[in-house]
């Protein structure tokens, strides 16, 4: 790695992480795990002033419960929240898509607010983020914010955060019983990024589908919720036709760009059969 | 050999690799480990444009950054500027452009040295480079080989002595048999494909590195390299600088891996000589990743016009190949010859009456191409063996029915092919009997109908790669009349110490190999002592003065005919210094397990280590004699050997996303006499992964500018272990004729095969939907849009 010089920081608090940012300017940025923004300096193509480590802040760190919802801390590693009895519990979709990022390696130093944060259309987690409406708190200089999911992520690797603020946890709401979950994950290599990713949850009671979350992602320049299928489902049959049917919709709202590795026909026709297998699987059927 | 294994000799044995432990600890000297007093870092400017007119160009602001002690642009590099010289012009009237370490007037690839900075400090040396004025005006880039050689096509080469033209050259080989049109006038069934063979990357571990120190007083310089070929690099560097090849000493320390990608001389390697030269400094240069993948040779790219013809029952009466092959923007050490490699392997196993080939060199604004692991004939290997399935579809006939009525039977050898070479030896009946065994070639099939009967959208499809390849690169003779400027023998020289270990001196370069473990065991066998007494020392023109290094599955099948001449050499010496000692004639001793003995008195024994140790002290050796105990070969091979095997691939593609996935591959090998099974299965392994990347992950890809769209490994896709099945290998062991160890060759053979049976696979799995190709890598997008197009919908 052969970056640009830069300067170094490493608060203990959210408050000095905020003083740091403030003071840097423009060019400061916030390191996390880290496995996003190295590679970007190490081609040069970021050359930020200060790098301001926030793996030290304690208040960023681990996964609680506050009744209906869990606060996962924007610095909790993914290989912290894939093996966290409280996730496995209430927000199983959660642990089961983090479980598909990257390699254990990544998820060993990757965190979980650091991917939400650098909101990648490609990242798994922004996807799961809409379809289970997290809410993200972020602290600046005039203090804390909720801003959620829904409103959260903005553009390419853009979020409704201003420069000076910094995502400090997550509240992911408890799904309660009755949900199955499933993340369908299609990618060329095992430890490539999502071509197109679907994270579904599906309530069933007495044979029909009570109600779907589904969010899709590299679907678009953020994570996208597919409304016209989940509408579709609520109160459909629980089967394999109805939620095909339902799936040939999933397109809808999203804005497919095509790359390498797909044009954007061939991601929505992976949309489509996927969210049917995400869906139907999580359904149980 | 089976002899020497009844002995208890090392020979055979699934030896653990000695050079592991210190390979994988990391405690070993890779190249950018090298850390010299007063080293100057280099970094290097490479065009953003894949054609261009450099209108200015000032390195002086570089000079102003901290650190920075020299920069250069071609105009201040002058007559330092050094050619990369072609050494294998396969015509007379090829096109031999100049290949400058820094372009002059004009940039033709992505990623082509503009200027170079050095400093004191690595990331000095980086930062001066944003610091360097350079403004290109864009012309238009050749990408497409087709419209490359259109007669309005701009010229990759205009200057001086350009013949006007993207042609590098023509090569037509008529083959042995009657014309092509005269068997394909007596044919029932033609079948004509193009295939397009992609560029890919060598993809190794470690990359490239140099350091070239001066040494003081003396004008010797040393030059660490991470390459495949220091002997090589030594008389090339030799040649481009000026300077003595006796005072150039070229070490290739371990080395991270090659695939081919190592066996060139760099423009960079010019440069850090060139200034280490001048400055009177060591120069060090590592390349980053993004580099290796604009400057390091691509491999494979070729378009493949292939025609097949035979009789309605199968019976093959010719093949005709005209090939496009891209050489990218310049001719790198022996690109021009990498297609001709395949030339004489198109027509494989295959007993036929017609072979025409033809072969056009291209020159396009893309990184310069060469040997990458297998150089020629996994190109060829991939092109007949899918048009074999499609003859077969053709045919409405099983495709391994089609290739045993076709094939070289056991019998027939040694055969003399239509492409005029002569295979020694092969068995392709027993192991493809094998591979059917472990495979379950008809259960697959009976699986295979019932899915095709129920609609299943996850298909299953069996490919087939009966596959030869010719290694042991080469006969001397052979290679000089291919216009190679180089020959092919390989040397051997082995001390006995005065304290009983041996040091073995091979002129094979190992770079993952496992030539430390396998060339102990082959001298320990003749030797008669252990493994473990043994040093290989390899890779160091000063240590090993003598060698052809490695590359083309070559160092055993050439280096191991050395090492095996020059142990038993060092015996017949010992032989007349221990007779001497024990008072008999040499003919009276016979040496076993390392002691010379007397026939009828065992008593009287000398082993080998108290022999040398007379041979050190000299006091008292028989008249004649001359002291110390070395011997020493250069062999140059009698010919060719002919690995083949086997594979068989049975894979699942999921006709809704496209997807594939191989559910199992067996792969059955037969290299001839092994040395050590387990590196054999390793080096199989290894090839397998890289030849099924081929088929399913990798691929080189320029836009319409020559902009490298797969510039890192986030979009040029290289497979792990998880993406990967877990192989059933296995081996039938038919020795060659052409070397007295009877070794084949074992380096490319997986990446060769593989290719072809994971594409046969999936067109397999999709023939019912009417689909007859698709084009490599077999990305979910490419498999489903061949699927859409065979329905007829867009794709």
């Amino acid at each position: 790695m052969i970056p640009v010089a830069f300067e170094y920081t490493r608060p203990t608090t959210v408050d000095e992480a905020i003083a740091a940012l403030v003071a840097g300017g423009e060019d400061a940025k916030i390191l996390a795990g880290g496995q996003s923004l190295m590679p970007v300096l190490r081609l040069r193509m970021a050359a930020p002033s200060i790098l301001i480590d926030c793996s030290r802040i304690a208040e960023m760190q681990g996964i609680t419960d506050a009744g209906d919802a869990l606060i996962i801390g924007a610095g909790t590693t993914h290989y912290e929240v894939m093996n966290n009895a409280l996730v496995l519990e209430h927000a199983p979709l959660v642990a089961m898509t983090t479980a598909t990022v990257a390699d254990p390696q990544i998820r060993h130093r990757g965190t979980f607010g650091g991917a939400l944060a650098h909101a990648d259309p490609a990242g798994d987690l922004p996807a799961v983020a809409v379809a289970l409406d997290m809410v993200m708190t972020v602290a600046g200089p005039n203090g804390r914010r909720d801003i959620p999911a829904r409103d959260y992520f903005v553009d390419y690797f853009t979020t409704a955060m201003e420069p000076e603020e910094i995502l400090v946890s997550i509240r992911v709401p408890k799904l309660g019983a009755g949900w199955g979950y499933h993340y369908e994950k299609f990618n060329r290599t095992a430890q490539g990024w999502a071509m197109v990713g679907v994270a579904a949850a599906v309530k069933r009671s007495n044979g029909s589908i009570e109600q779907a979350r589904i969010g899709l992602t590299n679907m678009g320049p953020g994570p996208v919720r597919a409304t016209t299928v989940e509408a579709a489902l609520a109160g459909s049959d629980a089967s394999i036709d109805a939620v095909a049917s339902a799936s040939e919709n999933a397109t809808d709202g999203t804005r497919a760009t095509s790359d390498l590795h797909a044009q954007a026909d061939f991601r929505e026709h992976l949309a489509r059969v996927l969210t049917k297998r995400a869906v139907a699987k999580a359904a149980g059927l | 050999m089976t002899e020497l294994l009844e002995t208890g000799t090392p020979l055979g044995r699934p030896l653990r690799r000695k050079e592991d432990a210190r390979l994988l600890h990391g405690q070993t000297n890779w190249t950018d480990n090298i850390q010299l007093p007063g080293t100057l870092y280099m970094a290097i400017l490479r065009s953003p444009m894949a054609h261009a007119r450099i209108t200015h160009l000032d390195v002086a602001p570089a000079l102003e950054h901290p650190h920075v002690v020299a920069a250069y642009g071609a105009k201040e590099l002058g007559d330092l500027n050094g050619s990369i010289p072609c050494v294998w012009p396969v015509t007379d009237d090829i096109q031999m452009p100049s290949f400058p370490a820094l372009a002059v007037d004009k940039v033709r690839h992505v990623g082509d040295c503009v200027a170079v900075v050095l400093a004191t400090d690595k990331y000095a040396a980086y930062d001066a480079l944003e610091a360097i004025e350079v403004d290109y005006e864009a012309l238009p880039a050749v990408v497409d080989m087709e419209a490359a050689l259109k007669p309005d096509s701009p010229l990759v080469h205009d200057g001086e002595g350009s013949p006007g033209t993207n042609e590098c050259y023509t090569f037509p080989l008529p083959g042995t048999g009657i014309p092509y049109e005269e068997a394909k006038a007596k044919a029932d069934v033609v079948v004509k494909r193009r295939f397009i063979n992609q560029r890919i990357i060598a993809g190794y571990m470690e990359p490239r590195a140099v350091v070239a120190s001066p040494m003081g007083m003396s004008n010797e310089m040393t030059v660490w390299s991470a390459t495949q070929i220091p002997h090589i690099l030594r008389v090339l560097l030799s040649l481009v600088t000026g300077m003595p090849e006796n005072s150039l000493r070229v070490i290739a320390p371990d080395v991270g891996g090659g695939f081919g990608g190592k066996l060139q001389l760099y423009r960079e390697e010019i440069l850090a000589v060139q200034l280490a030269r001048h400055l009177g400094r060591p120069v060090k240069w590592t390349e980053t990743r993004s580099e290796d993948m604009v400057a390091s040779h691509h491999g494979r790219d070729q378009i493949q016009d292939i025609e097949i013809c035979a009789t309605k029952d199968g019976k093959i009466l010719g093949l005709n190949v005209d090939l496009l092959a891209d050489m990218g923007a310049y001719l790198q050490i022996i690109t021009p010859g990498i297609p001709l490699l395949g030339m004489f392997m198109f027509p494989a196993i295959y007993k036929m009456e017609a072979y025409h080939f033809n072969c056009v060199g291209v020159f396009t604004n893309k990184t310069p191409t060469d040997a990458i692991r297998g150089a020629g004939r996994p190109e060829a290997t991939f092109a007949i063996e899918r048009i074999i399935d499609e003859l077969a579809n053709e045919l409405g006939m099983d495709p391994m029915k089609l290739r045993k009525m076709n094939w070289i039977t056991h019998e027939e050898f040694p055969y003399s092919t239509i492409a005029g070479l002569v295979y020694d030896t092969g068995n392709y009946e027993a192991a493809t009997a094998k591979a059917l065994d472990l495979f379950g070639y008809d259960e697959l099939r009976a699986e295979q109908e019932s899915r095709r009967a129920s609609g299943d959208p996850v298909q299953l499809g069996l490919g087939i790669s009966t596959f030869t390849e010719m290694c042991g690169l080469a006969p001397s003779r052979t290679l000089g009349a291919l216009k190679y400027v180089a020959g092919g023998w390989e040397h051997c020289t082995i001390r006995a110490l005065p304290t009983g270990k041996i040091e073995l001196i091979t002129g094979t370069s190992p770079h993952g190999q496992g030539h430390e473990t396998a060339w102990s065991q082959i001298a320990a066998s003749i030797l008669g002592v252990d493994v473990d007494d043994i040093e290989v020392i390899h890779g160091d023109t000063g240590r090993a003065p003598y060698g052809m290094d490695t590359y083309g599955s070559r160092s055993l099948a050439v280096g191991g005919q050395a090492i095996k001449k020059a142990a038993e050499r060092l015996v017949e010496k010992a032989k007349i210094i221990a007779a001497h000692q024990l008072e008999c004639s040499p003919d009276d001793l016979e040496f076993v397990d390392g002691t010379f003995r007397v026939k009828g008195d065992p008593e009287k024994a000398q082993p080998l280590a108290a022999v040398a140790f007379e041979a050190f002290t000299a006091h008292n050796l028989p008249d004649g004699v001359e002291p110390t105990l070395q011997a020493e070969a250069t062999v140059d091979p009698d010919d060719f050997s002919y690995p083949h095997g086997t594979h068989l691939c049975a894979i699942e593609v999921d006709t809704e996303t496209g997807k594939s996935t191989i559910r199992k591959y067996v792969a059955v090998d037969d290299v001839g006499i092994q040395v050590n099974p387990l590196i054999v299965k390793g080096q199989v392994h290894g090839g397998l992964a890289q030849g099924i990347a081929q088929a399913l992950y990798e691929g080189v890809e320029y836009d319409a500018d020559g902009n490298l769209l797969t510039a890192s490994f986030a979009d040029y896709l290289i497979p792990s272990a998880m993406d990967l099945p877990s192989f059933i290998t296995d081996s039938t062991v038919t020795p060659s004729t052409t070397n007295p160890l009877g070794t084949k060759g074992v380096g490319e053979a997986g990446a060769i095969a593989s290719t072809p049976a994971v594409i046969n696979a999936i067109v397999d799995a999709l023939r019912p939907m009417g689909v007859n190709d698709v084009l490599m890598p077999a990305s979910p997008q490419n498999v489903w849009r061949a699927i859409q197009s065979a329905k007829g919908g867009a794709a």
